[in-house]
């Protein structure tokens, strides 16, 4: 026996180097926080349960180690190391995409399903779209141009407030406040930009974030104006003027009544989902157009190399300034639609942790990805939602998430592939 | 003599208290093709660079086609028809090598942009070749083929340089000194900044040697090349 251990030692000597490594970090972890238990003034001890785990986690680790170093295992291990930093890839130019079958299917079952969905479902994939479109939004400040942007929820709460506090002061509605909120997000943004956006990596994500936090503070303290942390009502949106209550205010016809259905409630969300849905849609074809654009190339080559990007002519600040906008404007486009959906806004929807959430989707859905981001917003909003149960351990699976997609895929869910240039004569010509 | 395309006239550069360039003075003649050598941190990279005002320079000034550029912004020298190759490249890794082009067209507009890409595939026929591959995959022939071209994309009237030949192999050194021969032969103004002083000066018509940030030598580039002092420093003694 000793000898066949001795005989196959190389085989096991780096496995169990890993397995004796692993099971150290194990009890460095888990001796505290499971083997220390409080009660009352005093504390227990449980070594059985740390040994349990350390037990689990050595074994595991062995196994793991064990299996890699099968040919099997190696195969695996080396798909996953070239995997790793391949970056983008060129598609060519030519190559006719599934998208195009693939898409109008999907916006024929989007604009299908609010007519069948029940309120809950509907509730849950307006919520959805919504941070589609704030992940959208960051996606073009941190994965285009690379800005870290920690306090982006700052613009998401000025959309939402701005609905209210326009109904509130100004009388005004949602279809005027949509498009100026988008504006007000935008001139934030560009306040907070000029100054900002000189700074670099670390620097510009700690002022953000302070930013996101002043935003949340005022909001909370400025009792005469806001509301403070009671809120204010959002007004719902109107359809050319009809309302969605049961009875209008100030006197006017109803939708049900002027279209002589019986009242659902479930109208205003089916309203909210469908027009959601078209600024998603817009926005989404923008932001195709707007990174095949020069603008968008700006963005990425900025993100590459600034330096070498001035020396190309290109006016390092208002090419930031620019992401930084339009990602502000169309979190303030979002601010709105949370607004009038929920019908109230207040200030614990703006916290640090809504910003975590947005950056999460970002990089989970892969940098610069469309389609990454919006699998990304629905996988993070909409499952803890049907997952009510679980909704406490919500932050521990974006952690298990973040921890398991950086080693599986560092570069998000989808990899970012840019379309070759469509060369202007035929390639085998001069 | 007519206006130079560039010119510096006494120049101090400090980087904090380090002094980088010692009342540097040159001229780039109009058509001309002049190279700058010298040794490990003389200050060949400062002096392109401060070009840019990346970083501005102390005192002094720079003069490109009689204008007054000192302390210009990267950004706006760029479009008045000043392009530069930087050092270690700086191509854009996850573009692809057409896209590395089409940055280098972006001040000039759209207006030339399929002729002159074309022109860099005649130009660099390795790039058409992968004209759709990552700028990260090429080699570094290539990607400093892509370096240059890109920077040619702008349809400069000076074209700035700095080692172009850093870390290539002696048949790319070769290759891309063959190119920069037919662009000067075109009548492109080049300014170059080479530790391979002997194919720099092989190509120049003028040439100035830096050493600790000052400039201790100038002459042709046929001077320079049996200067025994230049020999004895940059050819390796023979
Ligand atoms: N950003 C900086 N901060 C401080 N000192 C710098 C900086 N950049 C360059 N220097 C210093 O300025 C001097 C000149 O550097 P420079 O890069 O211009 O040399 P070089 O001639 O291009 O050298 P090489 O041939 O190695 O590229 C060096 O002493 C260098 O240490
Ligand atoms: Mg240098």
């Amino acid at each position: 026996m000793k000898a066949l251990l001795m005989r196959y030692w190389p085989y096991w000597s780096g496995p169990v180097r890993d397995a004796g490594f692993a099971g150290l970090m194990a009890l460095i972890l888990f001796g505290p926080v499971v083997g220390v238990v409080l009660k009352g003034y005093d504390f227990e001890l449980h070594p059985s349960r740390v040994a349990l785990l350390v037990g689990i986690v050595i074994l595991g680790r062995l196994l793991l180690s064990l299996a890699l170093q099968t040919a099997r295992g190696k195969v695996w291990l080396q798909r996953f190391e070239l995997g790793r930093d391949q970056g983008v890839q060129v598609v060519p130019a030519h190559q006719k995409s599934l998208w195009r079958w693939v898409l109008p299917l999907i916006i024929l079952a989007a604009l299908i399903l609010p007519f069948y969905a029940n309120k809950y479902l509907l509730t849950v994939v307006i919520l959805g779209l919504i941070y589609v479109l704030l992940g959208l939004g960051l996606n073009i400040v941190v994965g285009l141009a690379g800005l870290l942007d920690l306090g982006y929820v700052a613009f998401y709460a000025i959309g939402a407030y701005g609905l209210a506090l326009g109904y509130e002061h100004l009388g005004l509605g949602f279809w005027t406040m949509l498009p100026l909120a988008a504006v007000l997000a935008a001139v934030a943004g560009a306040i907070l930009g000029f100054p900002v956006l000189r700074m670099h990596g670390d620097y510009l994500a700690i002022v953000t974030l302070g930013f996101g936090e002043i935003i949340r503070l005022v909001l909370n303290n400025w009792l005469s104006f806001t509301g403070g942390p009671n809120g204010l009502s959002a007004p719902s949106p109107t359809l050319l003027g009809l309302e969605f209550g049961r009875r209008a205010k100030d006197g006017g016809t109803p939708f049900h009544e002027f279209f002589g259905l019986t009242y659902d409630p479930n109208y205003k969300f089916i309203f909210i989902y469908l027009v959601l849905l078209l600024v998603v849609l817009l926005v989404l074809y923008v932001k195709q157009r707007l990174v095949r654009m020069p603008i968008g190339r700006a963005w990425e080559a900025l993100r590459e190399d600034e330096i070498a990007c001035r020396s190309m002519g290109l006016n390092h600040v208002l090419v930031k300034l620019s992401a930084f906008m339009l990602g502000a404007s169309t979190a303030g486009l979002a601010g709105v639609f949370f607004a009038t959906y929920q019908g109230f806004v207040n200030p614990t929807s703006f916290t640090f942790f809504e910003s975590a959430l947005i950056l999460a989707i970002v990089v989970l859905g892969g940098m610069g990805s469309t389609l990454g981001v919006v699998i990304a917003a629905f996988v993070l909003t909409v499952a803890p939602e049907l997952l009510r149960s679980f909704a406490d351990y919500r932050v521990l699976l974006f952690g298990v998430l973040m921890v398991l997609m950086m080693i599986w895929r560092p570069r998000g869910l989808i990899r970012v592939s840019r379309r070759g240039v469509v060369p202007p004569v035929a390639q085998g010509a001069a | 003599m007519s206006v130079p395309m560039l010119e510096f006239r006494q120049v101090d550069l400090f980087y904090g208290a380090i002094q980088a360039l010692h009342q540097v003075s040159l001229q780039v003649q109009v058509g001309e093709t002049v190279s700058l050598i010298g040794a490990n941190g003389a200050g060949k990279s400062s002096l392109l660079m401060s070009i840019f005002s990346q970083p501005q320079v102390t005192s002094g000034q720079i003069l490109y086609q009689g204008r007054d550029i000192t302390g210009l912004q990267a950004h706006q020298v760029a479009t008045l028809g000043i392009a530069q190759v930087p050092e270690g490249r700086r191509i854009f890794p996850d573009m692809s090598v057409e896209e590395n082009l089409l940055m280098g067209s972006l001040v000039i507009g759209d207006t030339y942009v399929d002729e002159d890409r074309q022109r860099m595939f005649e130009l660099f026929p390795r790039l058409r070749e992968r004209r759709n591959q990552r700028a990260m995959t090429l080699s570094g022939g290539e990607q400093q083929m892509l370096a240059i071209a890109r920077a040619l994309m702008s349809r400069p009237c000076l074209l700035l340089l700095d080692e172009p030949s850093l870390g290539l192999a002696p048949l790319v050194v070769k290759q891309i000194f063959h190119t920069l021969r037919e662009l000067a032969a075109d009548g492109m103004t080049l300014f170059l900044v080479e530790q391979n002083a002997s194919h720099a000066l092989r190509l120049s018509h003028r040439g100035y040697v830096m050493v600790n940030g000052r400039i201790s030598l100038m002459g042709t580039g046929e001077e320079l090349l049996t200067n025994p002092q230049v020999r004895m420093a940059y050819l390796g003694g023979h």
